[in-house]
């Protein structure tokens, strides 16, 4: 039989086992294979709320979804390609997301009657013809072949268990056609403390390798050729870690302390996680008791000059809200990222969601306006943290930054910029009195900024806190008007931020049928299902929304150019009430999806072309 | 270019910002305020430097009144702002001011975590036993059977001893001082301001409006001879008329009593010697739940007061090696690490 190489242009594989398996690792191994072979990609982890669910359970499974291609990637794929399944129970939760014709790979060793039975199969479904007729099957004993090749090497039966991942691994790599070399040293590097460990794992790697290469599986191999990405230096990175990046190049350009003040939860936990390493680059963080406390610390190091930062979720964020009302009436800078979830409550903490639109622009008692804005993109998640303090420092104002579970766990490459591509941005603080030789607090500039000075400047000793505050002193003051005053003119300052807020630009149709306006994670799915239109022909246009607070300036005027409005979230109409509300006579269409995933291109614009 | 560092002369009216205080006449804060920027220019930093963090209460106010850098935060937490602004500028004097609700009640756990983290925040709390702005409720250091206007039938509630909580949650520094005893509590603020780590004061404050009297059982002229234990570092626990009463550690019990001298062949030599810097916290937790117990005396001044090192400089210290360790690394390689690939 010919092993003849196809070329494709994307491929979408997911990774699917108990969450002891290590598809995690799989998946990320893979996608680093991808990366330095060059390709454009996305990743989707997708992992359980439990840790350690039971072995072989439903509830249990794990998977990774990564799509890589020559030409430009947007999301992690809509229906996968290749399905790897580790077991029964990975099988059953995710064959029907497999397209049909797609390529199943199972590892048929761990179809024993004791895990399909705690997958709830009543017979087994490697056994279904049907199964057969629909995808093409390769049902391997991974565990098995493991076994033999791990014969005599000393370990345990548990430790050999362990390395049936890199089976899958090598597997996948002979079926893409990458170079096995770069994966033993990544091996070698890994495990390089146990040279027991390195020897095993490189030995099913290779095993996996050889068995496509030997046995008559009856698949032809692939090749996706590096793709047309600009050329430069480039990694891979995760929007979590991408945030902590962006935060500690701030720290850089500026030569200021970064401050980050935060308490773990899922799924923003990595950046704190990360920001922790970055403390030869002026980064300090803080670990708090709660995220009261989280933001409490950073806005206390705001007052002292640093450039503070909090990161949270959900039931962090409704935390914090009164801690942000105080931010915004002390105008000092802060940044507060929510890496959304699924939510009420608790919720579903390991699912994405893009639920905290409205908490982000109206959670504060009081009348509390601060910048929105969210990013688009895993390695976008760089660009918008720094965007994000940038404008916090710039305006003396609290700044919601908003990712999700998606883009904070979700990767794909970053294209690293130069030095000199990054933007230039001076820290000024107040060191001179400013009234009639005294430091008025409040006495605001043209563009109503008030001026930071910080503890250890002689002469401008002042108070500031959560009373209002008279408008030159920021003295506490009950005077009426005053307040009336303060109040209209902090939402005044907020409206000002719109001088830094580009205007949006439309892609596909500068005019005509429906406007797809998006914001934040679902960025590429609704490129995605745009693109797939406009090659269609149909009259379509896509704007996406960085700014939610202030919004562009063109938007009003842009979504007159277009019969119908069509907003898809990944909550249940966030944004849509949100444009209701700023422009009377805008009524958009609304697709919602509230599954803890994200959108799928196909379904979107199949919903698109039912309206059109 | 050389600098004169060397510390301006400073009176207490450096430290009075000029805004009159607007407590009720009588109110136990106006001696309180008074002490402070009576200590404040001998606590060996510019004013600039020193910074009065509060929450939310009568006794929060206090940073208005005062001439430094100050923060009027949210109820319970000031040591959060406080705490983070020490991490992140060490060489800033960070007080907190803060009332018996504030700190106990809303804002426990912050309080607890900035003890036990030992960084260096010189924490006064105005202990009322009543909530006073929002006008009497009961708090979490009222006694039980206390009536109040949000227990008129009296509190069921067991009340908190602050100095055994912080000396639980591990401050390294605990005190206890009363508003109208001046000279104490200024020798208790020195004390507070020279150490270096997480320290507590409580400061027993009537409440004129709310709860007046609260502790005339031990400051009235003519029982306090008898009810308060003025402890002092390295001198035994004496009190009473001519010192004649002192406290005693019994073995066989493993509690402390009271004991009179030349009674039953007591001398000086049993009464134990107070000593701030012991390391183990028993005995200062001994005598922190003294006053609890009949008959015995309410220990003021300083319980325990001994070195750790601080949070704050232990994180400097990581983030200094650190720094040696990587070398001065430039923007391009913080973005560069990792695994990178070109594209052409
Ligand atoms: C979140 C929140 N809850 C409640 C209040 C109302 N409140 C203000 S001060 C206070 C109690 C203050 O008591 P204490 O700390 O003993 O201070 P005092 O006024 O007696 O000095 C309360 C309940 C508030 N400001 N914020
Ligand atoms: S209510 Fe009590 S604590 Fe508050 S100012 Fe008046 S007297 Fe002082």
């Amino acid at each position: 039989m010919s092993k003849q190489i196809q070329q494709v242009e994307t491929v979408t594989i997911r990774f699917v086992g108990d969450s002891g398996d290590g598809m995690q690792l799989t998946g990320t191994e893979f996608t680093r294979a991808n990366a330095l072979a060059g390709t454009d990609l996305a990743t989707f982890p997708d992992y359980p709320a439990e840790i350690r669910a039971p072995a072989g359970s439903l509830a249990g499974v794990s998977g990774y979804q990564v799509n890589f291609g020559s030409r430009e990637i947007h999301t992690p794929g809509d229906a996968p390609d290749v399905l790897v399944a580790m077991n029964p129970a990975a099988l059953k939760t995710n064959l029907a997301d497999l397209r049909q014709g797609g390529i199943l790979i199972v590892n048929k060793g761990a179809f024993t009657e004791g895990n399909l039975e705690k997958a709830a199969y009543k017979t087994n479904p490697l056994d279904d013809e049907t199964l057969k007729h629909t995808y093409k099957v390769v049902s391997v004993d991974m565990s098995m072949l493991t076994d033999h090749a791990l014969q005599g090497s000393g370990l345990s039966s548990k430790e050999t268990a362990r390395c049936r991942n890199y089976f899958a691994l090598g597997l996948m790599y002979w079926l893409y056609s990458r170079p096995m070399e770069q994966q033993l040293e990544q091996i070698a590097k890994k495990f390089g403390k146990k040279p027991q460990f390195v020897e095993a794992n490189q030995k099913v790697f290779k095993a996996g390798y050889a068995f496509g290469e030997t046995a008559e599986i009856g698949l032809a191999r692939y090749e996706v050729p590096a793709s047309k990405l600009a050329p430069g230096a480039y990694r891979t990175v995760t929007g979590n870690y991408a945030v902590a990046l962006g935060f500690a190049t701030m720290a850089k350009i500026t030569g200021k302390q970064v401050f980050l003040g935060s308490y773990p939860i899922t799924p923003a936990t990595e950046i704190l996680q990360e920001m922790a390493y970055f403390k030869e680059h002026g980064v300090v963080t803080f670990q708090a008791e709660d995220e009261i406390a989280g933001i409490g610390s950073a806005i206390g190091a705001s007052f002292g000059g640093a450039l503070a930062c909090t990161t949270t979720s959900g039931p962090g964020l409704a935390l914090k809200a009164e801690m942000m009302g105080l931010a915004v009436i002390a105008e000092l800078p802060l940044v507060i990222v929510n890496v959304q979830r699924g939510g009420p409550s608790t919720g579903m903490p390991t699912k994405t969601e893009q639920s905290d639109l409205l908490v982000a622009l109206f959670g504060r008692h009081g009348e509390a306006p601060l910048p929105v804005i969210a990013a688009q993109s895993p390695a976008d998640c760089f660009w918008a943290a720094m965007e994000a303090m940038r404008c916090a420092v710039k305006w003396m104002t609290p700044v919601v930054l908003l990712t999700d579970g998606y883009l904070g766990n979700g990767s794909e490459p970053f294209k690293i910029p130069t030095a000199a591509e990054l933007p230039k941005f001076e820290v000024k603080y107040q060191t001179t009195v400013n009234h009639d030789g005294q430091y008025m607090p409040y006495k605001r500039d043209a563009k109503l900024i008030r001026p930071w000075a910080v503890p250890g400047t002689p002469g401008l000793e002042h108070r500031i806190g959560g009373l209002e505050k008279d408008s030159m002193s920021g003295m506490v003051s009950y005077d009426g008007m005053n307040h009336e005053r303060m109040v209209l003119t902090r939402a005044q300052k907020i409206a000002n931020v719109v001088e830094d807020v580009p205007d949006v630009e439309v892609y596909g149709a500068a005019s005509g049928d429906v406007l797809l306006v998006s914001w934040g994670g679902t960025f590429g799915s609704v490129r995605g299902a745009a693109e797939q239109l406009v090659q269609q022909g149909k009259s379509v246009g896509h704007v996406h929304l960085r700014w939610l607070n202030p919004l562009p300036k063109n938007l009003l005027e842009v979504m007159k150019r277009f019969k119908k409005v069509f907003v898809p979230e990944v909550n249940n109409g966030q944004l849509a009430f949100y444009l209701r509300g700023m422009f009377p006579g805008i009524d958009p269409l609304q697709y919602n999806r509230i599954n803890g995933k994200p959108i799928k291109m196909a379904e979107l614009a199949a919903k698109v072309l039912e309206v059109l | 270019m050389a600098e004169n560092t060397s510390l301006p002369v400073y009176t207490k009216k450096d430290f009075e910002s000029g805004v009159d205080p607007r407590w009720c006449p009588g109110c136990g804060d106006f001696s309180i305020i008074n002490q402070v920027q009576k200590a404040l220019p001998a606590a060996g930093k510019k004013r600039e430097d020193i910074v009065f963090i509060s929450g939310i209460g009568c006794s929060s106010r206090f940073p208005y009144y005062m001439n430094n850098y100050g923060m009027h935060t949210l109820h319970g937490r000031a040591p959060s702002f406080a705490s983070g602004l020490k991490v992140s500028r060490p060489e800033l004097m960070v007080w907190i001011v803060t009332g018996d609700g504030d700190a106990l009640a809303i804002g426990g756990n912050h309080f607890i975590h900035a003890m036990r983290r030992n960084i260096d925040l010189k924490m006064l709390m105005f202990n009322n036993r009543i909530y006073g702005l929002t006008k009497g409720q009961t708090s979490p250091t009222s006694e039980i059977g206390k009536k109040t206007k949000s227990m008129p039938h009296g509190s069921p509630d067991a009340p908190f001893n602050p100095p055994a909580l912080a000396l639980g949650a591990g401050a390294t520094f605990v005190a206890r001082t009363i508003d109208v005893e001046g000279a104490h509590m200024g020798a208790v603020l020195k004390a507070a301001a020279e150490h270096k780590g997480s320290g507590f004061t409580e400061i027993y404050q009537n409440c004129p409006v709310f709860n007046d009297g609260a502790y005339t059982a031990i400051t009235e002229k003519s029982v306090k001879v008898d009810a308060l234990l003025r402890m002092e570092h390295g001198k035994p626990l004496l009190f009473g008329k001519d010192n004649k009463k002192g406290i005693r550690f019994n073995p066989q019990t493993a509690e402390l009593e009271v004991v009179t001298l030349g009674e039953g062949g007591v001398t000086e030599k049993d009464v134990l010697v107070h000593d701030v810097k012991r390391d183990d916290p028993t005995i200062a937790f001994m005598m922190a739940n003294l006053a609890l117990k009949p008959g015995f005396p309410t220990p003021i001044g300083v319980f325990r007061a001994v070195s750790r090192p601080t949070a704050e400089d232990l994180t400097w210290q990581m983030i200094e090696a650190a720094k040696t360790k990587k070398g001065d690394v430039d923007v391009t390689k913080l973005l560069a690490g990792g695994d990178t690939w070109q594209i052409k």
